[in-house]
Order: structure tokens, then C-alpha cells, then sequence
């Protein structure tokens, strides 16, 4: 009965969280149309001011505009083509944001995903050390380091990857792997601290048994809601590293739309890198969840 | 405070002093060319060299850091202030009011803070002079950095709102926004200061990348991300290591201002 009703309100809030994600795509699109419809010179074509052009092609060129100009019109027409997958054309790359999001989200997906594979074992790694080690020489040693590594600027890390030659997703981890390796030992030292935990170890318990049956069921919620805030950061820190690596992915296409001032390229790309993350953070927080109801 | 806490507060302090008297400690305006000897190595007159357009390093290090420490204390403090009034209205009304405070802070949460600062700059225009640019990059740091802030700020305030003090203070007619400032605000004033040194390091390191990228504060004037732009061409950076004195500067001020915080605030 008891794991039938965590079933049925796992499934209510997976619908609850798909209900909204649904919303705020809607709700974000009418955004991204708001920002482009009154973007300073939305509307006027660079082509008006070429004098090649007679006055019959400019005012040709000007009823084309005018067609989506009213405003419920224009928001009609952006829902409408949205709905057909078209996310309009870059303003910069004159190509259509949709062919460019599917050229580009796979490099940059790939890079956060191996990155943050990265990042999570060796900061997992760490923190089982310092808690098994528990001397002050490697808590300090490593405090500096994470420190050092959370005070370098994301671009400072993707400077050092171009000269050392490392692969972008390595950048990522660098980036990635101070938040999280702060976070994760912080839980261990609290996870360990409970009295269970002690009285299991009074008992003569072996350090994987702890480990696997007290500590894990304690600590993996919150490590789950930590993955999804973990591909918030990446996905950060991809901006300036594939800027300055020269990696074809989402963040360079999103900092060459900023400094182009593509409005249309740089509001969608937001948006589907908004609902992304939305959706790693509503997965991991279900996942927490069912993982907290399995525990007894 | 712990001896460690003390250091790193002796280094800021003294930090600030050298920003402050930098106008006095420049060997030269920091866009002046001295055409004559770009890329030149330390020296009586020039102690850090020149850049390539041949402009003193040293001025620009001082200027830049007293833009960098100015421009992001600004921000933290607009950002906090922000986060105070909404924060602190959430939590002392409670209800739908609070909800969509919380609901529109987590949502802003879960996305790429520099994502949304990119769509912001790209809807402002990029040949600014460098003033205005300053200007643009306080301005958005502060309007979109308040969402960490606010949450920690309201769950506090709703302490507070179910408080013995408050509820006499109800009872005897108090107005809401006199409750907020004489009652609320001074109770949660530990917590906008601790918030307020949280931001601090987290918009220098936003300013160095956005000006890194070319999208912050705009050239001649300088910033510690300005400065750090040169990086990019290492054998130059090898053959000249004192390049890297901005860089050094920035991570004993960021790991300072991490250090200076009471632990028990952060974790607040």
C-alpha cells in the first residue's frame, strides 16, 4: 500500500514537473519574441541602405517586414512557427537557429557530460580520502587547492587548456571540480558525524559496509539535486572555454551572437539551454526523491 | 577571528589602501603610450614594463584594480539590497507573494548565470565608451546576481515573521513597511552583510570572464579581466612572467575575501 502511494505521488509530481517545464517553454518563448520584437532596429534590413538596390526592392523588402508588424500578429506567427520546430534565422550566420542548435548542442553536450564525469570522480575521490585520512595536512593541502581552483576566473582555466593542449571538457572539470569537491566533503564529514553512523562503527562495521548502508542513503538526495545544479555550472563555464578554445559547441555560438548582437540566436539559444537544465534539475530532484522513498 | 581571517584581512585592507592612493603611486596616466618602448621589461621608471601599445603596466595594474574593487563591492551592493527588499517582503508576507518570489529565484537559479548576462549585453550596445561600459557591467551584475541572496534572506525573514516581538508589534498597529524597518531589517542585518561579502568575489571573477570575452569593461580603461586579456599569447607571457601580476593580485583577493568570512555566516 505504502510503496504504491510513493508511486502514484513520484508519478503526480513527474507530471506536476513536466506540466511546468511545458508552461515555462511557453512562458520563455514569449519572452525570447518580446526581447526580438523590440530590439533596437528590429525590422529594418541592412539591405534597405545598400544603394544597389532600387526603391521598388527596398519597398518590397519593407511589406515583407511590415507582414508580421502588428503585435499580436507577430507573436501569433513566432508561436506558430515554433510549434513547427522553426526558431527563426540568425540575424549574424544568416542560417536558421534550429540548424545551428543541432550542429552545436551535441559538441557542447559531449564536452559538460565527460567533464562532469571527470570532475565528479576525482571530487568524490577526494573527499573518501579526506574522510579516511581525517589528518590536517591533507585537509589544508586540499582546502588551499580548492580554493585556488574557486579563484581563477572560468576563462583564465580555458587559457591554460589552449596552451597545455588539454582537451575543453578537462577545462570543464577544472571548473566544476572545486563546487563540487567543497559540497560532497562537507556532506561525508556531516553523513559520518551522525550518531547511527557512530554507533555502526562501535559495532565493529567494516568502512564499505558503513559506507554502502548508512552513509549512501544519508547523502544521495542531496548529491542527486548537486547533479543538476552541476550541469547549471558547466554549462557556465562552457561559454567562456569553448570561446576561447575554439570549439564549435553552445557557448561559442551564444558569445559570438552577444558580440554580434543576434538577438534571435542568442534568446533561443538561452532558451533551450534553459529548458535543458531545467529538465537535468526536475530529473535529478525526482531522482532524489525516489531514491529518499526507497530507503526505509 | 582566527589568525588566518586576521591575514587575510590585513591583505585587503592594505589592497584598498594602495586602490585608494593609486592616483598618487601611478608613474604615469594609464593610457598614455610611451611608443617609444612597447613590450618593455621592468625598469626604474616603468617597474612592471609596458603592454604592447607601450602604456605603463603598473598604472594600468593600479587603475584596474581600482576598478575591479570598486565595480564589484557596487554590484554586491546593489544586488544585495535587492535581494533584502524581496527577500525580506517575501518572508515577512508569506503566501502568493512569497511563492512567486521563490518559484521566479529558482527558476533564475537553475540557469547559466552568464548565459543571461550574455542576452542582457547583447540587447545593449557594444561601442560604448569605457565609463558607460563600467556602468553597463555594474548595472547588470547587479539586476541579475540577487537570486542566491534572496532565498537564504526569506527563509530568515520567515523566521523572524512568526516571532513574539513582531506579533506584539502587530498588535499595537505597526505598519508593514515600519515592521520591515525597525523590526525585520535589523534582525536579518548580520545576513545582508554576510551576502553582501558572498557576492563580492563572485562578481570579480564574473568581471574578469565577461571582460576577457570582450564584453565588459571596455579598453583603454583597464580591469583585472582587461588586463588578463594578454594571456592568450603564452610565449610572450613566458618570456615576460610579471605579466601575470594581475592574475596573482585576483587570487589573493578572491581567496582573501573567501578566508575573511565567518564560516558559520556562510553557512547561514
Amino acid at each position: 500500500m505504502t510503496a504504491t502511494n510513493t508511486s502514484a505521488n513520484l508519478l503526480r509530481l513527474g507530471l506536476r514537473r513536466l506540466l511546468f517545464l511545458v508552461c515555462l517553454g511557453l512562458a520563455g518563448a514569449l519572452v525570447s519574441a518580446t526581447l526580438v520584437r523590440f530590439a533596437p532596429g528590429y525590422g529594418v534590413e541592412e539591405r534597405e541602405l545598400d544603394p544597389r538596390w532600387n526603391a521598388s526592392s527596398v519597398e518590397a523588402l519593407r511589406q515583407k517586414q511590415a507582414l508580421h508588424q502588428g503585435l499580436p500578429s507577430f507573436y501569433f506567427h513566432y508561436l506558430l512557427a515554433l510549434a513547427h520546430g522553426d526558431l527563426g534565422e540568425s540575424d549574424s550566420l544568416k542560417r536558421p537557429v534550429r540548424d545551428l542548435l543541432r550542429q552545436r548542442l551535441p559538441v557542447t553536450a559531449s564536452s559538460v557530460v565527460r567533464g562532469l564525469g571527470v570532475a565528479w570522480l576525482a571530487a568524490a575521490l577526494l573527499a573518501s580520502l579526506g574522510i579516511a585520512s581525517r589528518g590536517w595536512f591533507f585537509a589544508a593541502s586540499t582546502t588551499a587547492f580548492n580554493s585556488l581552483l574557486l579563484s581563477l576566473p572560468s576563462a583564465v582555466v580555458a587559457m591554460l587548456a589552449v596552451h597545455l593542449r588539454t582537451p575543453v571538457f578537462c577545462a570543464i572539470a577544472v571548473v566544476v571540480f572545486p563546487r563540487l569537491y567543497s559540497y560532497i566533503r562537507n556532506l561525508l564529514v556531516r553523513s559520518y558525524d551522525q550518531p547511527h553512523v557512530l554507533a555502526a562503527r562501535a559495532r565493529g562495521l567494516g568502512s564499505l559496509a558503513i559506507f554502502f548502508r548508512h552513509v549512501l542513503p544519508l547523502a544521495a538526495p542531496p548529491l542527486l539535486a548537486l547533479l543538476g545544479v552541476s550541469f547549471a555550472i558547466s554549462f557556465g563555464a562552457a561559454i567562456p572555454i569553448e570561446a576561447l578554445c575554439d570549439s564549435p559547441g553552445m557557448g561559442q555560438l551564444a558569445w559570438q551572437a552577444a558580440l554580434s548582437r543576434d538577438l534571435p540566436l542568442i534568446v533561443n539559444v538561452t532558451l533551450v539551454v534553459s529548458l535543458v537544465m531545467l529538465a537535468a534539475n526536475s530529473l535529478a530532484n525526482l531522482a532524489g526523491r525516489t531514491f529518499a522513498g526507497s530507503v526505509p | 577571528m582566527k589568525p588566518l581571517q586576521k591575514v587575510a584581512a590585513s591583505i585587503l585592507v592594505a589592497i584598498f589602501v594602495l586602490m585608494v592612493l593609486a592616483t598618487f603611486l601611478l608613474p604615469a596616466h594609464y593610457a598614455r603610450q610611451f611608443r617609444d618602448i612597447p613590450n618593455a621589461g621592468p625598469s626604474g621608471a616603468h617597474p612592471l614594463g609596458t603592454d604592447a601599445l607601450g602604456r605603463d603596466s603598473l598604472s594600468r595594474l593600479l587603475y584596474g584594480t581600482r576598478v575591479s574593487l570598486l565595480l564589484a563591492p557596487a554590484a554586491a551592493l546593489l544586488s544585495t539590497l535587492i535581494a533584502a527588499l524581496l527577500g525580506s517582503v517575501a518572508g515577512l508576507l508569506g503566501g502568493w507573494f512569497e511563492r512567486v518570489v521563490l518559484a521566479a529565484t529558482d527558476l533564475s537559479l537553475a540557469l547559466p548565470w552568464l548565459f543571461l548576462l550574455l542576452v542582457v549585453r547583447a540587447m545593449l550596445p557594444l561601442d560604448v565608451p569605457p565609463l558607460v561600459s563600467v556602468v553597463i557591467a555594474f548595472l547588470m551584475m547587479g539586476l541579475l546576481g540577487w537570486q542566491a541572496s534572496v532565498r537564504v534572506i526569506c527563509a530568515s525573514a520567515r523566521g523572524v515573521r512568526d516571532s513574539d516581538f513582531l506579533l506584539l508589534a502587530r498588535s499595537s498597529g505597526c505598519k508593514p513597511a515600519r515592521l520591515l524597518l525597525r523590526h525585520v531589517a535589523p534582525n536579518l542585518r548580520p545576513l545582508f552583510y554576510a551576502q553582501f561579502f558572498i557576492s563580492i568575489p563572485l562578481f570579480i571573477l564574473t568581471e574578469a570572464n565577461l571582460s576577457i570575452l570582450g564584453l565588459g569593461v571596455m579598453e583603454p580603461m583597464p580591469s583585472w579581466g582587461n588586463l588578463m586579456r594578454g594571456f592568450e599569447d603564452f610565449s610572450m607571457l613566458s618570456a615576460n612572467p610579471w605579466r601575470l601580476v594581475p592574475l596573482v593580485l585576483l587570487v589573493i583577493v578572491v581567496m582573501c575575501f573567501q578566508l575573511v568570512l565567518p564560516t558559520q555566516e556562510v553557512a547561514q
